[in-house]
């Protein structure tokens, strides 16, 4: 009778702590980035690792989230990228998609991710369309956009007196979105646009495209593309004496990795928007140092650090929603201010914006570098405010004006 | 002012010359693969990796062997080269009597294992080469400035690709070879050692593209792709010259890098395609290519 009335009693109790076993939230993070083509370097595994990092450094599994990390390599193309989320989100549950770099993937992936009401926290595209015209609410953009490169570069550059400008832009989402935005804030500023190129992207000689803007007689070449585009752009614009002959370029999306590969006596003098430089500061420092040993010695890019940080806080987000829930997590998201060694303190807008500051680098010269990564140095902050779109001015529908 | 097409004169003459350079890559990698199908009868898949392993042992020699470019501009094609006698002595022997498709197909698993090598060592985003100081500068030319190293470019692959024809064409070496092509089993039976003449000439096509890889390691960004974003167009240009035609590869060559860069003036958007535009008109009007002979 009393095992009877025991064994009862233990079953009671696992029925009533079974509650709390419901609890334990487990979390599927899906890296989806370039793992084999141009931006493999500047994304690719080292986002895997820095995904990893933030699991490690948030202790998921000692609050109850169990987090489970896959990734995939969408090659730069729409259709992979979307045929890779469908089935993610599908059936392998995954809950959000990370990083996802070029930006037509990036808009493919994002209204993929609507559709199925997951979450997206992009690290690597660049296009402002993704808090602009194409937002929605379960995409957050993370580390930087077109906007702010714009602001960043474009307006550091006419401001020195480049006030005509050429552009060479890759021809697809990302190169018409950069332009766009820098071409705003040339002519905002009283500058004038000469003339633009629209180069085939990938693309390997870029020689012809530059006598063309040579013969454009501006004061600056703006490159609006990205990776080995643009290391070819400058390559080439250095052989044909471009920099010599007293036109400017402006660099509009630079990576470390880039001018690690050009190499500084091609770079140096280069002026460069990031929103994120391993040499900041001991935060920055002491995260980078963990991260390239992880990562075959090589240092972290923004757009690593910013999947770190993205993941980061979608974790704190979900602790704090005790749910996975999409909705209430990227609610969560944009109410609880986000804080990081690696990016400071900032918050998630409305329109899905995370707003930090940004930075405004020069390539060192190699006489100033201590070795290899020793490549930047600071020439300006700008505060969030001024960097990002003002949300005045936003197409974004879920901006109420 | 006097201008064509909306383009003035001046302009369109500097074109027209950096469509000749770009058409010197072109020329000297098919050259390569037009002598290897010619008488392997394999489309040789691995060019773009042999091409781009050619750049990268530029780079290994300058940086951990200390030797400048001219020294890499000997070196890579016969190291390069030797390598390609491996492959052919080792893999391709033993496909030679089948068809057509194996050697494709292992051919281009092989490209894809040596990128995915080199991707792993030196990851995506590429290695600096600088242009030798010899090389350095250039000359403004009135309508254009023409780095010097260019011109080198055009002038070494015209002096490549005109020797390449002259020694298939007119040596007793290059006879022995094109009637090993014809006909191997009554070459062979005249003495002639026919497998090592095989050999030998798959070492020399992937010389040629190591060749094109060190020309090419200044001034593109070397990396591990960087052959296989330039070994379709390569095909698409052997495929109008007509396959195995020498002579055809290197006009070709040279002529589609012209029609490419005159696209990059007047409809930049077209200039990734329209080589391909140029093969499909050919392969409806001439299904041999331009040169080549009907099967």
């Amino acid at each position: 009778m009393k095992l009877k009335m025991f064994l009862a009693a233990s079953a009671l109790a696992a029925v009533m702590a079974s509650p709390a076993l419901a609890q334990q939230i487990s979390v599927k993070a899906g890296v989806l980035n370039d793992r084999s083509g141009l931006y493999a370097d500047l994304s690719g595994e080292g986002s895997v690792i820095a995904a990893r990092m933030a699991v490690e450094d948030f202790k998921a599994a000692d609050k109850g989230i169990k987090v489970e990390i896959v990734s995939a390599d969408h090659q730069n193309k729409p259709d992979v990228g979307s045929t890779i989320a469908r089935q993610w989100y599908d059936q392998d549950g995954v809950d959000l998609i990370l990083d996802v770099p070029t930006s037509s993937v990036a808009l493919a992936v994002s209204q993929i991710t609507k559709e199925k009401n997951k979450v997206h926290i992009n690290s690597g595209a660049a296009t402002s369309d993704l808090t602009g015209k194409a937002c929605n609410a379960n995409t957050i953009h993370w580390t930087y956009d077109t906007y702010a490169l714009a602001q960043g570069t474009g307006g550091a550059m006419v401001k020195a007196g480049g006030d005509t400008w050429f552009f060479l832009t890759a021809d697809y989402a990302f190169g018409h979105a950069l332009e766009r935005d820098t071409a705003a804030v040339v002519t905002k500023a009283g500058g004038k646009v000469l003339g633009a190129v629209r180069t085939p992207f990938p693309g390997t000689d870029f020689s012809s495209f530059l006598l063309q803007a040579q013969a454009s007689k501006a004061k600056v070449i703006g490159l609006a593309n990205a990776g080995g585009d643009t290391i070819n752009s400058i390559k080439q614009a250095g052989e044909f004496g471009i920099v010599a002959g007293g036109q400017k370029l402006a660099g509009l999306l630079v990576f470390l990795t880039d001018v690690h590969s050009l190499g500084l006596q091609a770079a140096q003098g280069l002026v460069l928007t990031e929103s994120f430089y391993w040499d900041t500061n001991e935060g920055t420092r002491a995260w980078s140092d963990r991260f390239s040993k992880l990562n075959g010695g090589k240092r972290p890019t923004m757009v690593q650090a910013g999947v770190y940080s993205g993941m980061l806080h979608y974790l704190k987000a979900v602790e704090a929603a005790k749910s996975k829930d999409a909705a209430a997590v990227v609610a969560k998201m944009k109410e609880l201010p986000t804080d990081d060694p690696l990016f400071g303190k900032g918050s998630v807008r409305a329109d899905g914006r995370k707003m930090h500051d940004m930075y405004l680098f020069e390539v060192k010269k190699p006489s100033e570098s201590k070795g290899p990564w020793d490549y930047y140095k600071q020439v300006a902050v700008l505060p969030a405010d001024q960097a990002f779109r003002p949300l005045s001015e936003s197409e974004c529908p879920l901006v109420k004006k | 002012m006097f201008e064509l097409l909306g383009v003035p004169p001046q302009a369109l003459f500097g074109q027209v010359l950096l469509g000749l350079i770009n058409g010197s890559f072109y020329a000297i990698l098919s050259l390569g693969l037009a002598v290897i199908f010619g008488l392997l009868n394999i489309i040789n898949f691995t060019h773009g990796a042999q091409y781009m392993m050619g750049a990268f042992v530029a780079w290994m020699c300058l940086n951990y062997l200390g030797l400048n470019y001219w020294a890499a501009l000997l070196l890579a094609p016969i190291i390069v080269g030797a390598t390609g006698i491996a492959v052919e002595r080792l893999l391709l022997k033993r496909i030679a009597h089948l068809d057509h498709l194996y050697g494709l197909l292992l051919t281009f698993g092989l490209a894809l294992i040596i990128q995915g090598l080199f991707r792993n060592q030196y990851g995506s985003s590429g290695l600096p080469y600088a242009i030798p100081p010899q090389l350095a500068g250039g000359k403004n030319l009135g309508f254009m400035f023409l780095p010097n190293y260019r011109a080198w470019v055009i002038v070494a692959s015209l002096v490549v690709c005109l020797s390449t024809w002259f020694l298939i064409e007119k040596t007793r070496l290059g006879a022995y070879l094109r009637a090993a092509t014809e006909n191997p089993t009554l070459t062979q039976a005249f003495g002639i050692n026919v497998p090592l003449l095989v050999t030998l000439t798959y070492g020399f096509g992937v010389a040629l593209a190591a060749f094109a890889g060190v020309l090419a390691a200044p001034i593109y960004s070397v990396n591990p792709n960087m052959g296989g974003d330039l070994i379709i167009v390569v095909f698409a240009v052997v495929v109008i010259g007509g396959m195995g035609s020498i002579m055809g590869a290197i006009v070709t060559g040279f002529s589609l890098g012209l029609v490419e860069g005159l696209t990059k003036v007047f409809y930049p958007e077209g200039a990734a395609t329209v080589i391909f535009v140029i093969m499909v008109l050919v392969l409806l009007v001439k299904p041999a290519g331009l040169f080549g002979r009907p099967a």
